[in-house]
């Protein structure tokens, strides 16, 4: 079983915040289902290669070049963040002054 | 004139002959929605203008005497996870209420080109996380055939559209099952291309190995129709690739079914069994050879299916912080907050719960006890499906293990909801196309009948699945 500490420390590297009562439900839901997970251990792969995809893909290449787009959709783009300044997108800072974050 | 019952070909004919007009056909379908939706809230929002604005150019178009495109006038539904330009587009999330799809998805623009109505936008699992579309932040699906019973996920919105008459066609997306499961429990055909087969931009992903997009239909012959429509290799997906036309002949006294004798295992219901068995039955008398086959790696398959869904949902859902996407938490101290308090405000619990499993997964230390494993459980699922396409063509069983069940019956246990997925996710590891064909009915119940052919071999499913859904007439 989890502890309450490792939920909120898998939480913390989601970046999902948690209210108290989803700590004791996650608590529950995720050490059922990763010990569910642990049926794999009988499954013998050894001298098995890893499969990331399902189809055999190779490196798609092509020149990385900037695809020209008219203002019309740059500005509609922009427009969708939560906060713009002078057709940028405007976030919170991420150091605060005078704080130890 | 009853416009429920009429097929993509019954559409332009009728159109040709002038039985009616695109307009009036949009309107009765729109008529419909508007009727039946409070009961079954099968759609997130209706497209209506939209509609008849598509449903106009088609009218034009025949005024003129020009040609008409393959779908045209056809009422279509599309799952709200495919982009629809100027339509708001919300993955079933309250953290995408507000975000209205800035462009069309590639496939999106191959219906509207091939003269498809937009109809509306349907209701899924939040980000096509469930089997149920209980998990969407809208409500729950109901399943047309009984009101109390879920209508399957996570594409349960698209699937009910087509069976409740709400629509002709629609697109689904399935990473899981998510097109199979629903297309089962509402009784209608719906299919997984394989892997790469239809391109993937514009669709809000989930877990973009898995991921692909395909369509529902009332028959066979529709869903193969929509299907040649939406495939082909797309620049903007550089995992799709140009299906290959197969030039044999079909022939069903050449075709070989192998039945894999772990789908018939502890776990699944008596009654979905004995439907399923006779639908293989007729195929088998109509001249087809039946094989048992083993699968012997079915055990892991849904184990490592979380595994990897969990894991690459995880990265994929990190630009939903209320920066990049999304509703944004209000009075945040700084940024940190900001992306953690939007994203627990407005995720919800199934999300959440896959997040961090995922997170999990990928951490320092577990990485290779879990998704690494998984990975290579996953090449072992694909060399089972190798080694049994050497002796047969196609591989037949259930969709899911038990009926629909009640709304909220699984809602709390999310493991046992997971257990639906049991049939299907094998099919997303190997990247296979699989198909749901309704072949009968317990009570008023439907049951799917789950055909699975080697890639790109989507014309076998179609063909085998016609046979299937006459015999079940």
């Amino acid at each position: 079983m989890l502890t309450k500490e490792e939920v909120q420390h898998i939480a913390k590297l989601a970046r999902i915040e948690l209210t108290e009562q989803e700590v004791g439900i996650f608590q529950k839901d995720l050490s059922e289902i990763l010990s569910y997970f642990d049926t794999l251990k009988s499954a013998e792969t050894s001298g098995i290669e890893p499969m990331t995809h399902s189809i055999p893909l190779q490196n798609v290449m092509r020149e990385d070049l900037p695809q020209k787009q008219s203002l019309e959709v740059i500005q509609k783009l922009i427009e969708m963040a939560p906060e713009t300044e002078r057709g940028l997108v405007k976030v919170k800072e991420v150091f605060l002054q005078g704080k130890n974050k | 004139m009853n416009f429920e019952i009429l097929s993509i070909k019954d559409i332009t004919s009728g159109l040709i002959q002038k039985k009616f007009s695109a307009v009036e056909l949009a309107q009765s379908f729109l008529d419909t929605i508007k009727n039946k939706e409070k009961d079954l809230n099968a759609f997130i929002e209706v497209t209506e203008e939209l509609a008849f604005k598509e449903a106009k150019a088609i009218d034009e178009k025949i005024k003129k005497g020009e040609s008409l495109p393959v779908l045209a006038g056809v009422p279509c539904a599309v799952k709200d996870a495919i982009l629809v330009e100027g339509e708001r587009c919300t993955a079933g999330s309250r953290i995408l209420k507000n975000y209205i799809a800035p462009y069309d998805a590639t496939v999106i623009k191959k219906i509207k080109n091939a003269g498809a109505i937009i109809v509306g936008k349907t209701n899924m699992d939040e980000f096509g996380m469930g089997g149920s579309t209980e998990n969407s932040a809208f409500g729950p699906t109901k399943n047309p055939h009984d009101h109390e019973r879920v209508a399957g996920g996570s594409s349960g919105g698209a699937a009910a559209s087509v069976s409740a008459h709400e629509s002709v066609v629609s697109l689904g997306e399935d990473t899981g099952g998510s097109i199979r499961l629903p297309a089962s429990f509402c009784g209608v055909v719906g299919l997984k291309p394989t892997y790469g087969a239809v391109s993937r931009n514009g669709i809000i992903a989930l877990a973009s190995s898995l991921d692909q997009v395909g369509p529902f239909a009332k028959t066979v012959e529709d869903a193969e129709i929509l299907f040649n429509v939406i495939k082909g290799k797309d620049p903007m997906d550089s995992t799709s690739v140009e299906s290959k036309i197969s030039n044999d002949k079909f022939l069903i006294s050449k075709l070989r079914i192998g039945v894999p004798k772990e789908y018939f295992a502890k776990g699944l219901d008596p009654e979905v069994e004995k439907v399923i068995r006779d639908a293989i039955k007729k195929l088998e008398g109509a001249g087809a050879h039946i094989e048992e086959i083993e699968l012997k790696n079915t055990k892991y398959a849904l184990a490592a299916y979380y595994i990897i869904n969990t894991s690459e949902a995880s990265a994929n859902l990190a630009r939903f912080d209320g920066v990049r996407y999304g509703v944004q938490a209000k009075e945040t101290a700084d940024l940190l907050q900001t992306y953690i308090r939007s994203r627990g405000e407005s995720l919800g619990p199934e999300v959440k719960r896959r997040i961090m499993l995922g997170t999990y997964a990928l951490s320092a230390g577990y990485y290779d006890a879990y998704y690494i494993k998984a990975q290579k459980v996953r090449t072992l699922l694909k060399q089972d499906f190798d080694n049994a396409f050497k002796k047969v063509d196609i591989i037949a069983g259930p969709v899911s293990p038990f009926l629909p069940f009640k709304i909220g019956e699984k809602v709390d246990d999310p493991l046992s909801m997971y257990l639906v997925d049991i049939y299907t996710v094998p099919v997303n590891l190997a990247g296979l196309p699989g198909i749901s064909i309704p072949v009968g009915k317990v009570g008023n119940l439907p049951v799917g009948l789950q055909l699975i052919a080697k890639p790109f071999r989507e014309d076998l499913l179609f063909e085998t699945g016609k046979l299937a859904e006459q015999y079940a007439r």
